[in-house]
């Protein structure tokens, strides 16, 4: 493990509405090295998407420091170090499979060379290139979101902010782009922050777990994962893996006051 | 046609309030007072009408677009202007077609302001709703790829706006017929649909098939602009699953 990558220090978030101001996250503290899997997990309203969109620059914190790089995020936003991938895919209706991976380069001015070929060298990597011509509505949403994820590689960005990305996939869909993801990640010297429903999936894709808790969120504990790698279908079936899941699964308990207690049907995930 | 002739029969309808199909169909073949037939005088008038709404289109096509791009930009543009833009449309256009016409003249060019009158409403109201409507996390992606508003607008609000700038020009464009036809009321006029309608509608007693006639070539020529507008669509957003089939 290198050095620093992700710094935040006290950070802190409170949106003002009309009905009032929420707090969404208090003091949260955190530090990431280069090259970490890092998951958040935490029940809905933890504040764990704000905390994505805090050290992308997408949302100003309250309060507290962000360093990315050394720099500030704003900073890091401008020098164009983040790849971005949401929940739904995001894809432009109006540009097909090809140029909506391209979009990325097209922003950032890159030679034309690159944007001839880079786009292409990502679509076989996420194992789309038959449908380069395609339009987005055409393809599933497993293959949307792996297109998605094709152009936030596009610029080789340091760090990979990931918001539930397969959050709206179905079991089968998710546990094969888990698979694919730790591939595409191991071709690239991305930073991942991957936030998450899905303890499993955390479990299975992370090198450390951010357990958070609701209203207003904090980080509650911190799991790291000493799983082998590479991971496959096999890491799944070993009994540190139920471990962990079960370690995590007690933590987001205990944090909803739980603990002992079946959890609420959609609560925590699986 | 068949429900036509059996109104007709039905209803008993003299001539005068309804004609026979074929009375209609042999008007464009009657020789007019020039000598020439019907059928030609028609499609001269109804060229130069079609020529007026056209031009009309474009311009009020252009000034909608300015006015709603404006007004995507700026809320305080928005707000000072948005009530004159209104008030604009409730005013009844055959009220302010005269004055257009003292103002600019009798010559294609007023007729041509007349239909960018009612072209540009639909447009300025539609274009604004879309360049707005873009999906929060649409506009993230841009951010977070740190694109310039520059940017933002042409590989994202405007193209993610097209499907409602069609549906607007749709509308605008059989509105654009109707502003030119009105155009060509006021006296002065010489050409156009709107002067044919109104020398048929000053002799219908006699010769009724002569306005019915009249009104079918102005329908031809509003729903050709509709079908050409609804073709340019589905070739600019044939991406879009939403376009209608006609």
């Amino acid at each position: 493990m290198a050095s620093p990558i992700i710094e935040l220090a006290d950070v802190a978030k409170t949106f003002e509405s009309r009905a009032g101001a929420t707090e969404a996250l208090r003091a949260v503290s955190l530090t990431i090295e280069a090259g970490e899997f890092v998951s958040i997990i935490g029940p809905s309203g933890c504040g764990k998407s704000s905390l994505l969109r805090i050290v992308g620059d997408l949302v100003e914190p309250t309060a507290g420091v962000v360093r990315v790089k050394g720099k500030n995020a704003h900073q890091a936003r401008l020098d164009r170090d983040y790849g971005i991938v949401f929940q739904t895919p995001v894809l432009y209706e109006w540009r097909t499979v090809l140029d909506n991976i391209r979009l990325p380069l097209e922003l950032a001015g890159r030679p034309r060379a690159e944007r001839e070929q880079r786009p292409r060298a990502l679509l076989r990597l996420v194992g789309l290139q038959d449908f380069a011509g395609h339009h987005p509505w055409q393809l599933s949403g497993g293959m949307q979101q792996r297109v998605s994820i094709a152009r936030a590689l596009a610029l080789n960005p340091s760090i990979l902010l990931m918001d539930e990305p397969f959050g709206a996939l179905d079991e089968m869909t998710r546990e094969r782009l888990n698979q694919e993801l730790l591939q595409v990640c191991a071709e690239t010297t991305a930073t991942a922050l991957f936030v998450t429903h899905s303890i499993a999936e955390a479990v299975f894709l992370s090198s450390r777990i951010v357990v958070m808790s609701p209203r207003p969120g904090t980080i509650d504990r911190v799991v790291t994962v000493d799983l082998p790698r590479p991971r496959t279908d096999k890491t799944r079936a070993l009994p540190r893996f139920f471990e962990l899941v079960t370690e995590v699964r007690q933590s987001l308990r205990e944090d909803a006051g739980l603990a002992g207690k079946p959890a609420r049907p959609g609560g925590s995930g699986p | 046609m068949v429900i036509w002739e059996a109104t007709k029969i039905l209803f008993a309808l003299p001539s005068y309030q309804l004609p026979h199909l074929h009375e209609i169909a042999l008007d464009f073949l009657r020789e007019g007072a020039g000598g020439e037939r019907w059928v030609w005088i028609m499609a001269q008038n109804a060229g130069y009408t079609a020529l007026e709404s056209l031009i009309g289109f474009a311009l009020g096509g252009v000034t909608g677009l300015v006015l709603a791009v404006g007004f995507a930009h700026s809320r305080w543009l928005e707000r000072g202007l948005l009530p004159y833009v209104v008030a604009s449309q409730t005013v009844p256009i055959l009220a302010i077609a005269p004055m257009v016409v003292v103002w600019l003249g009798t010559s294609w060019f007023s007729k041509a302001v007349i239909a960018a009158y009612l072209t540009f409403f639909p447009v300025t109201v539609n274009m604004s709703r879309g360049l707005r409507a873009v999906d929060p996390d649409a506009l993230a992606l841009m951010r977070a790829l740190a694109a310039s508003s520059r940017q933002i607008f042409f590989k994202l609000r405007f193209p993610a706006a097209l499907p409602y700038l069609f549906t607007a020009l749709r509308i605008s464009a059989t509105a654009s017929v109707i502003g030119a036809i009105v155009g060509e009321l006021p006296v002065g006029s010489r050409f156009g649909m709107g002067v044919v309608i109104i020398n048929a509608a000053q002799y219908y007693n006699w010769r009724p098939a002569n306005l019915w006639a009249a009104i079918l070539v102005s329908a031809v020529i509003g729903i050709a602009f509709y079908h050409a507008v609804a073709a340019v669509e589905r070739r600019i957003v044939s991406w879009s699953r939403t376009v209608p089939a006609v």
